[in-house]
């Protein structure tokens, strides 16, 4: 499956004051983001879920998913997951992830993800490989409401990579 | 012999004569002796499975991992509109309003139901409460849990969220939930056996039916479910998948 085009983020889709970053990403491509300091909490006692195909393009995403991140169903079903990519997220955490899953290991850390209108919010994500006789089908990413504590950790972790 | 057929432990007492009168039905529906087997608690239910005993279960969703990847059942059917829900409460005086609220070393109330604990693990991690924190009081019934609450014994108890909306207007006026999951995806599942390989189409047969016949539907009411969602097994693999998420950490 080819995912859709990673357009450059919208001004107009943009609230508040924000900072203008190109980010590139692990297959080459590259889009300009928008990002400002509003940051929308994770609620308790829900989880984002995503799924996507072995090349991580989305394939299924629930309404907590929707809801967080700001965009249409349309607009996530067949786009790369990295159209989440916050640039205060590091590569290398990503790296650690990637080579976690290719292990066959189930992969889990705390990600700030950046929603359409340029705000953020924290998750603690894991993310499994989907094993179906035996091949990999895709992988599911379960994304829940993290503790302030470890988000600071993790901040600070972050700052240093 | 006829083919074993149980309902995972923490089913409403309520409903356990349409049990009977559903494992009844399928009998007459399959053209085969059917037992209906109970089981106290998880543990001895677990031990029943392993040992090749079950045939047929209407399985708590925690227990799906060891039925589809270690024991080869395959997925019938979850109830319609039924999703597993969980619900933390505390005392209605305790000043408790969040689980950031609960002490550093909280006594939680809560049975052995395994889906349950987990998903209100989940939501304790927020206060940065895991379970080596936990001061942990096991009870047999849910009723004991909420009577922990009430007589001030525990600082918070697990509920599957059915069951909390379901206690007497007494007992819920003492009481206040802090946490409430809204996953959706998590059911109970019913499942046939490697015993019942020959027979799985057939059982889906009769389950898919079930709603048409007068007769049918009026069981499905008695269990309390709206009807019965026919599942493939990518749907419980993949709630399989989610669930071990939820273990992780």
């Amino acid at each position: 499956m080819t995912g859709k085009h990673m357009k450059d983020m919208n001004p107009a889709d943009i609230v508040g004051d924000y900072t203008q970053t190109r980010l590139t990403f692990h297959d080459g491509s590259s889009r300009v983001v928008y990002t400002t300091a509003i940051e929308t909490p994770m609620p308790g006692g829900r989880l984002i879920v995503s799924r996507t195909d072995p090349q991580g393009i989305i394939t299924h995403v629930n309404q907590s998913f929707i809801d967080m991140c700001g965009y249409s169903e349309d607009e996530l079903i067949g786009a790369p997951h990295h159209i989440l990519r916050h640039p205060d997220m590091p590569a290398a955490a990503f790296k650690g992830l990637w080579d976690t899953l290719a292990e066959g290991k189930k992969w889990h850390g705390y990600v700030k993800n950046l929603r359409k209108d340029g705000g953020y919010y924290w998750v603690f994500a894991t993310v499994i490989p989907n094993i179906r006789n035996g091949k990999l089908a895709g992988y599911s990413s379960i994304r829940r409401k993290p503790s302030r504590r470890k988000v600071e950790e993790a901040e600070a972790l972050y700052q240093t990579l | 012999m006829p083919f074993n057929f149980t309902i995972s432990p923490d089913f409403n007492p309520r409903n356990l004569p349409a049990w009977y009168i559903f494992n009844t039905w399928l009998q007459k529906c399959l053209g085969e002796a059917i037992h209906l087997e109970w089981y106290n608690d998880f543990d001895s239910q677990r031990q029943a499975i392993r040992e090749d005993q079950i045939d047929l279960i209407y399985a708590n969703p925690f227990d799906a991992t060891m039925l589809v990847r270690e024991k080869g059942f395959r997925t019938i059917a979850s109830p319609t509109g039924v999703s597993d829900e969980t619900v933390i409460a505390v005392n209605r005086d305790s000043g408790f309003q969040s689980v950031g609220d609960l002490p550093a070393e909280p006594r939680i109330a809560c049975t052995d139901d395994p889906h349950v604990r987990l998903m209100c693990m989940m939501m304790l991690e927020p206060a940065d409460l895991d379970a080596s924190r936990l001061q942990t009081r096991l009870r047999d019934t849910y009723v004991l849990v909420s009577k922990d609450l009430i007589q001030g014994d525990a600082d918070a108890g697990f509920f599957p969220e059915a069951t909390f909306d379901d206690l007497s207007g007494v007992v819920r006026e003492k009481l206040q939930p802090v946490a409430r999951s809204e996953i959706q995806l998590i059911r109970h599942v019913l499942m046939s056996g490697p015993g019942l390989a020959q027979k799985h189409d057939a059982i889906c047969d009769c389950i898919a039916g079930m709603a048409a016949q007068a007769k049918g539907q009026s069981i499905i009411e008695g269990l309390g479910f709206g009807g019965w969602d026919m599942l493939d097994q990518e749907s419980t693999e993949f709630m399989i998948d989610l669930m071990d998420t939820l273990s992780s950490e």
